[in-house]
């Protein structure tokens, strides 16, 4: 302790001028911060608030009363003409479609990864082009004929034709391949040796091994499913299979038109209940997503 | 491959054959269907096709509205490929300084990541809104009239802001972790070996996020041509008119509202050569850095 | 328990580059052999060989009378301790310990029995509950030896087991494990890169280079008989002195040293000599430059020249030395010549022309 007294004559100044450069991190990130939030804010203040007043003034500085009521509005009343596409069912159909995907994606991507890395296959190599030729373009640049062939094969308004042609890219199968690779050489050595069979050990040893990588990979599957628009919007015409996300492109068209009040009340509380499951996962499960989602870049 | 595989014949075609035939059906087919198509033109009232051989590929080359889209959509790219990889290496490099609080500032700048880009793009239109919108009360108060849809420059602006600002959480995310993963023996012989932060920063940490850089540079080029689709289809709502479009927007325009299948395949077709030649450059550059490091 | 028997063993690897030249040797009922020599000598796919983990191009291997060269690893009835320990990150020591019996239909109340009893063996058992990660590198070691006794298997294998523990550990688990091999009287074949983990545990060494057997003997007999100049070298610490000498009309003659050797060879030839066999004698015809001296407590080395050529000197503590010239002589009896391009040993054990009370002489 003695000789921190004896110091204090120096380290004014390079204290000083720390205390500075911290303040403006500080202020960078707090802006930062406040930029990615005001949407979002504006958002609920509109929810909250009676039509009426928005469409006359706009978003204003302070939160209304009728965010209840505006909540109960989008959740169960109908927008569209056939009335099966409230809230709920949209709500429903958003959850099916992120499940559906992650789950599907995760599973075949594991086998897929499973059978490429551990077994001795002949046309092993083959197999790998063909499934990583698929990361090369995504489902946008081919969404026409993908639909035609949906068609086709009478998916259209389907859960599977929803989620199906999704899955058909390969990012889960790589990034499996990937962590597979870095399980050390004597695990599945020490686990022949043991008497384990390949099914013994992918199921006894690679999948709870995997436990972290599939939570992560079930996040952002997970995300990105629940947050597809142009493939739902495409394959589904049934109102009562729209999904949240694709539900936006109705309530901006309901906006759009009309000479009535536009609802934007409740077009808020939908646009805030699609963002806010995705959002819940990624920062409750911050870690293991952000874990994850960079590892990818290996 | 591991060097003890197992010897199993059967199992591994078992564990392959769903993802192979996903793929073959839901990619491949598309595909080639895509590539087909691009050499007919599609009868108007659905009677059968003609083959034309390389025309609709030859029309595009003459379209004077094609070549504005492709115009727009490299600004585009260049834009918001730019400004979210700046503002997010800017957030990342003072979010792994600062001690306090910096768990809380990752949650709160990355989000974002979460939000579906037509979400975001419909709140640009409530924060847009020609009446009231708050960013356009605020452009006001410059004196810029900000217009919505109807002006080409304000909504090509309003698209460059949605998109910066659904993708700088991704960027941020990596950087951050690059930036968190370069030991701390190297930033302390920076330390020793440069008194200026700035110096250090420049001389030190960019080069070695450099590989991060890359890497995102391809997902933000990548993000800019495609996932901004919801983002851009919001923003018009529906509409494009005369408003600023995307390649892939105008595929899926021509395509599915003009019915010109074989145009909007020829496009499709254009479109994957650019993302190959894109991934073959990325490769190429991989493999380099891998050599030299 | 079994006996190890490999006839002509081979490896060819797919890209043509052969990793073990055939190789045939025999490992008795209970003996403990190190594989001994530097990476990428074709130690570790020799035993990985014997595991099953890598196929066999050519030649037989036999554990007890059966030949297993098609066998999977788990039919081999062997052990096998990894480097890195391979232990199951996600099971407890208590399940990892257990696996290999529960996948060969052990009853429960036998394998608790065997981990139990295991697990006492090694002081293990307050972490039985425990996972990997929370285990220290030794104990960590423990476990894995544990999960290959409990199986009782006929051939125990280790691969580079140690190499993973700091210096002090390593010591200590070198005793260890020498004593649990004792006990149980398991055949085993053990392989390491380091040269006084080979002599110190093995019954008999077999020294590997670029994927040939050099050696096989008792760790005696590869220190004081080295069949070349690579087993000399890289057996020992430090390692043997090997000088250019020549012979000449029945004469060894280095730097100051003359010797005569009832052998019509004439040339140059390599001589060994163990830093130990060198002694400090004003009278003796070496001519030495000290320029360096190690003092390691126990004993010292000197670093010098004789001649221009590099030799290394071990001394007893109580000797007082000081760098610059010095003279030394040597211990015939442990004189080593080897062939000075193909470095194999050329005299064949003590064929030196002395009188048998002169043996025993210095030079």
């Amino acid at each position: 302790m003695a000789d921190i007294s004896l110091s204090t004559a120096t380290p004014v100044i390079p204290r000083r001028r720390f205390l500075w450069s911290t303040l403006v991190d500080h202020a960078v990130l707090i802006t930062g911060a406040l930029i990615m939030f005001f949407p979002l804010l504006v958002m609920l203040q509109t929810a909250s608030t009676p039509d009426i007043e928005t469409m006359k003034y706009g978003p204003g500085l302070y939160f209304g009363d009728q965010l209840d009521d505006n909540f109960r509005k989008a959740m169960f009343e109908a927008s569209g003409f056939s009335g099966a596409n409230t809230g709920l069912s949209m709500f429903k159909n958003s959850l099916i479609l992120g499940l559906g995907f992650a789950i599907g994606k995760i599973v075949i991507g594991m086998m897929a990864a499973y059978a490429i890395v551990y077994f001795r296959l002949r046309f092993a190599t083959f197999a790998f082009w063909l499934i990583f030729t698929t990361l090369l373009l995504p489902l946008e640049v081919r969404i026409l004929p993908s639909y035609e062939i949906t068609q086709k094969l009478g998916l259209l308004n389907t859960y599977t034709g929803l989620i199906v042609p999704l899955i058909a890219s390969a990012t889960a199968t790589f990034f499996f391949r990937q962590f597979f690779r870095s399980v050390p050489e004597e695990l599945v050595e020490a686990a022949r040796i043991d008497g384990a069979g390949p099914v013994k050990f992918f199921i006894d040893i690679l999948v709870p091994l995997s436990q972290t990588m599939i939570a992560a990979m079930f996040i952002i599957m997970f995300v990105y499913g629940w947050n597809q628009y142009l493939w739902p919007t495409m394959i589904t015409t049934d109102e009562g299979m729209y999904t949240l996300v694709r539900g936006i492109k109705r309530i901006v068209q309901v906006l759009q038109g009309g000479n009535e009040i536009p609802e934007y009340g409740r077009a808020n509380v939908l646009a805030i209940i699609a963002v806010l499951p995705p959002v819940a996962i990624v920062i409750f499960f911050q870690s293991w997503f952000v874990k994850g989602l960079t590892e990818s870049d290996k | 491959m591991k060097r003890a595989g197992f010897a199993s014949r059967w199992l591994p075609i078992l564990l392959l054959v769903p993802q192979l035939s996903i793929i073959l059906v839901f990619f491949y087919w598309p595909a080639a269907y895509a590539v087909k198509s691009s050499f007919y033109l599609q009868d108007p009232f659905g009677f059968g096709q003609t083959f034309v051989g390389l025309e609709n590929y030859s029309s595009l080359a003459d379209s004077a509205e094609y070549l504005r889209v492709t115009n727009f959509t490299v600004v585009f790219t260049v834009l918001v490929t730019f400004f979210s990889l700046a503002l997010a290496l800017l957030l990342a490099v003072k979010a792994d300084k600062v001690i306090r609080g910096a768990k809380s500032y990752r949650t709160l700048l990355m989000w974002v990541y979460a939000v579906a880009p037509p979400v975001a793009g419909y709140m640009g239109l409530i924060l847009f809104n020609q009446r009231w919108g708050p960013l356009t009360e605020l452009f006001g108060m410059f004196g810029w009239e900000f217009n919505l849809r109807a002006d080409y420059f304000d909504t090509a602006f309003a698209m460059v802001v949605v998109s910066v600002w659904k993708q700088v959480p991704v960027n941020f995310i990596f950087f951050l972790s690059g930036l968190q993963s370069i030991p701390k023996s190297v930033r302390e012989a920076a330390l020793i070996d440069n008194r200026s932060a700035s110096g250090r920063f420049w001389d030190v940490t960019f080069p070695l996020l450099a590989p991060t850089g890359f890497f995102l540079l391809i997902i933000n080029i990548t993000y800019a041509l495609f996932d901004t689709f919801g983002v851009i289809d919001t923003l018009v709502k529906g509409e494009p008119a005369n408003n600023p479009m995307t390649l892939v927007y105008k595929v899926y325009i021509d395509g599915f509202r003009g019915n010109d299948l074989g145009g909007s395949s020829a496009q499709s077709v254009v479109l994957m050569l650019l993302v190959l030649a894109l991934t073959v450059f990325q490769f190429r550059m991989v493999e380099k850095r891998i050599h030299y490091t | 328990m079994a006996q190890v028997t490999l006839d002509s063993v081979r490896k060819i690897y797919p890209n043509g580059v052969e990793a073990v030249t055939p190789a045939s040797f025999q490992i008795k009922d209970g003996e403990f052999v190190v594989l001994v020599g530097p990476s990428g000598c074709g130690k570790s796919t020799l035993l990985r060989m014997i595991a099953g983990l890598e196929d066999i191009t050519e030649g037989a291997l036999s554990i007890g009378d059966n030949v297993v060269n098609t066998l999977d690893p788990a039919d081999r009835d062997i052990a096998m301790v990894f480097q890195n320990y391979a232990l199951y990150p996600h099971m407890t020591v208590r399940k990892n310990i257990a696996y290999g019996l529960k996948n060969r239909k052990t009853p429960k109340d036998v394998i608790a029995q065997k981990v139990d009893e295991a697990a006492k063996m090694l002081n293990l058992t307050e972490y039985l509950d425990r996972k990997p990660a929370q285990l220290s590198g030794g104990q960590r070691q423990r476990v894995a030896m544990g999960r290959a006794i409990v199986r009782d298997p006929a051939l125990f294998l280790f691969d580079e087991p140690l190499s993973n523990l700091d210096a002090k550990l390593r010591n200590q688990m070198r005793i260890e494990i020498k004593a649990l091999q004792r006990r149980l009287g398991v055949t085993s074949i053990y392989v390491t890169h380091d040269q006084v983990e080979a002599m110190t545990m093995a019954d008999r060494i077999i020294v590997l280079n670029g994927g040939r057997i050099e050696q096989i003997g008792t760790p005696s007999d590869i220190y004081h008989n080295p069949a070349s100049t690579f087993v000399a070298s890289f057996m020992g610490a430090p390692p043997m002195n090997l000088v250019a000498a020549e012979m000449q009309d029945g004469i060894l003659s280095f730097a100051g040293l003359e010797l005569p050797l009832a052998s019509s060879m004439r040339g140059p030839v390599t001589l060994g000599l163990r830093p130990e066999d060198l002694i400090i004698d004003s009278h003796g015809p070496l001519a030495m430059e000290v320029e360096l001296i190690e003092e390691l407590g126990a004993h010292r080395l000197l670093h010098g020249q004789v001649n221009g050529q590099r030799l290394t000197v071990h001394l007893a503590k109580e000797e007082q030395v000081a760098l610059g010239p010095l003279h030394l002589s040597c211990r015939v009896q442990n004189l080593c010549l080897f062939h000075p391009e193909t470095g194999a040993r050329m005299d064949g054990g003590f064929a030196f022309n002395l009188a048998q009370d002169r043996m025993e002489e210095r030079v």
